[in-house]
């Protein structure tokens, strides 16, 4: 498994993460990043996408 | 010692690199740096960063694991080079040989030569630029910011959040419009202006005054403005003069194709904020897009050109195609945009008003070209695949 972490005192809620993995984050109603925080191995190049493209580098990934 | 050479140790010549290796290369890959610091989020320097708190090794991108062999010679930038003969020298006297060169030196502020001191002048672009800006920003300090883009109204917002004086001089009818267009403009100047920040709009700064250090800036209409430090903010200028002497077009940053490989070379790419392209996306002619996500979309391709060009394999000229979208924090507001919006004919806003959470679409002859939100991320999502559909 892929732990996913947030660092939220970084994370602005730009959702650029939800465009490469939409199925570990996505934006709730409120315009807020909520996310899966433990997901499959497979879905590392995607994990790593969203890393990629966060403009706040908020996205942990062990 | 040949491989491959990255100049520039920003965020294009990391993706550059990590591409390489995930690409399968393992010659090797060298990455000269101007600056002294491993490849780190630009960002923040207008904003948290700014206010203080966060060091730059804070902003230190992640660094995977199989870019760990990676030389990285920093602190020289490049000053000369033989495309011909493969070589780059630096500025400490280094000759580096490559079998290909990537170009990743993205882009400086550039400096305007109005009379007067210039102590007391600074750009914002490095972390030290940064450090410099912070320590004048003290409550009440005198700030006077050049240009109405977006880092000049971003270095506005967190001067005020410091409770300094903030005066903007910009040649532009409103700030942001080149993006933004002239109604969301007005009304991000409204919002500067109920947070104190005074606007000197259509005007430009003749001279500075004072003996040794800015004390006071004359506009072209006569006003003078007292001031302790001037921020300038009126655009850049691409890092290619070291590429003088091979014959390329030097203009307006390096022209590439679909591969990013530099228009009359063979094995030079160019990435990030200095390479001009086409986007499959978007018609018109080659341009610059000096957004945070283009080192990652161009440095990303050229990685694959490089790996498939050293392998000896062929490389794809597939349409180049990338999303261009842009951020931005000013005081609690979001400016979040996609697509091209600078190239509209007609803007349309098609939810709430301009002094409140709004959306605006923009259109030319070809369609919806781009879309902006203030206050309004969650609901983008629908526009970006919209605009993702015209390639």
């Amino acid at each position: 498994m892929i732990k996913v972490t947030i660092d939220m005192d970084k994370c602005q809620h730009y959702g650029q993460c939800c465009f490469e993995a939409p199925d570990v984050f996505s934006l709730d109603g409120a315009g807020h990043i909520v996310y899966v925080a433990e997901v499959a191995d497979d879905r590392r190049a995607d994990v790593e996408s969203a890393a990629d493209v966060c403009p706040m580098q908020a996205i942990e990934i062990s | 010692m040949a491989g491959v050479v990255i100049i520039g140790a920003g965020l294009g010549g990391l993706r550059v690199a990590e591409t390489l290796r995930a690409s399968g290369y393992e010659g090797e890959v060298t990455i000269v740096g101007d600056e002294i610091h491993l490849p780190y989020n630009r960002p923040p320097l207008s904003k948290e960063a700014l206010a203080g708190g966060v060091e730059v090794a804070d902003l230190e991108f992640r660094r995977k694991a199989h870019v760990d062999d990676v030389t990285w010679k920093l602190g020289s930038p490049a000053v000369t080079s033989s495309i011909k003969e493969g070589t780059v020298t630096l500025a400490d006297g280094t000759v580096l040989q490559f079998d290909a060169l990537a170009v990743a030196a993205g882009i400086r502020p550039r400096r305007l030569p109005i009379p007067g001191p210039q102590a007391g002048r600074v750009v914002l672009r490095t972390a030290e630029d940064a450090r410099e800006l912070r320590a004048a920003l003290v409550p009440g300090a005198k700030v006077l910011i050049m240009g109405a883009g977006f880092i000049g109204c971003e270095v506005a917002a967190t001067a005020r959040k410091v409770d300094c004086e903030v005066n903007i001089v910009a040649l532009d009818a409103e700030p942001m419009i080149r993006p933004l267009g002239a109604e969301l403009g007005a009304g991000m100047r409204r919002r500067h202006e109920a947070n104190g920040v005074n606007f000197y709009l259509g005007r430009t700064i003749t001279s500075f005054n004072g003996t040794d250090h800015v004390e006071s800036a004359t506009l072209d209409d006569g006003t003078v403005l007292a001031c302790d430090i001037v921020v300038e903010a009126v655009g850049s200028m691409a890092n290619v003069e070291w590429l003088d002497g091979n014959g390329l077009d030097l203009g307006d940053g390096l022209s590439v194709d679909d591969a990013m490989i530099v228009e009359g070379t063979t094995n030079v790419v160019a990435v990030g904020d200095l390479a001009r392209h086409h986007n499959a996306l978007f018609s018109g002619p080659k341009r610059r897009i000096e957004h945070w996500n283009m080192p990652t979309e161009t440095g990303k391709r050229a990685g694959q050109t490089l790996a498939a060009l050293l392998a000896g394999d062929e490389v794809s000229q597939a349409p180049f195609s990338a999303m261009p979208s842009f951020w931005s924090d000013q005081y609690s507001h979001k400016i979040q945009s996609f697509g091209m919006p600078g190239n509209a004919t007609r803007i349309e806003i098609v939810s709430g008003n301009p002094d409140e959470a709004c959306i605006a679409e923009y259109f030319d002859e070809s369609g919806l070209v781009g879309v902006i939100g203030i206050d309004k991320t969650s609901e983008l999502a629908p526009y970006r695949k919209l605009l993702m559909e015209r390639g």
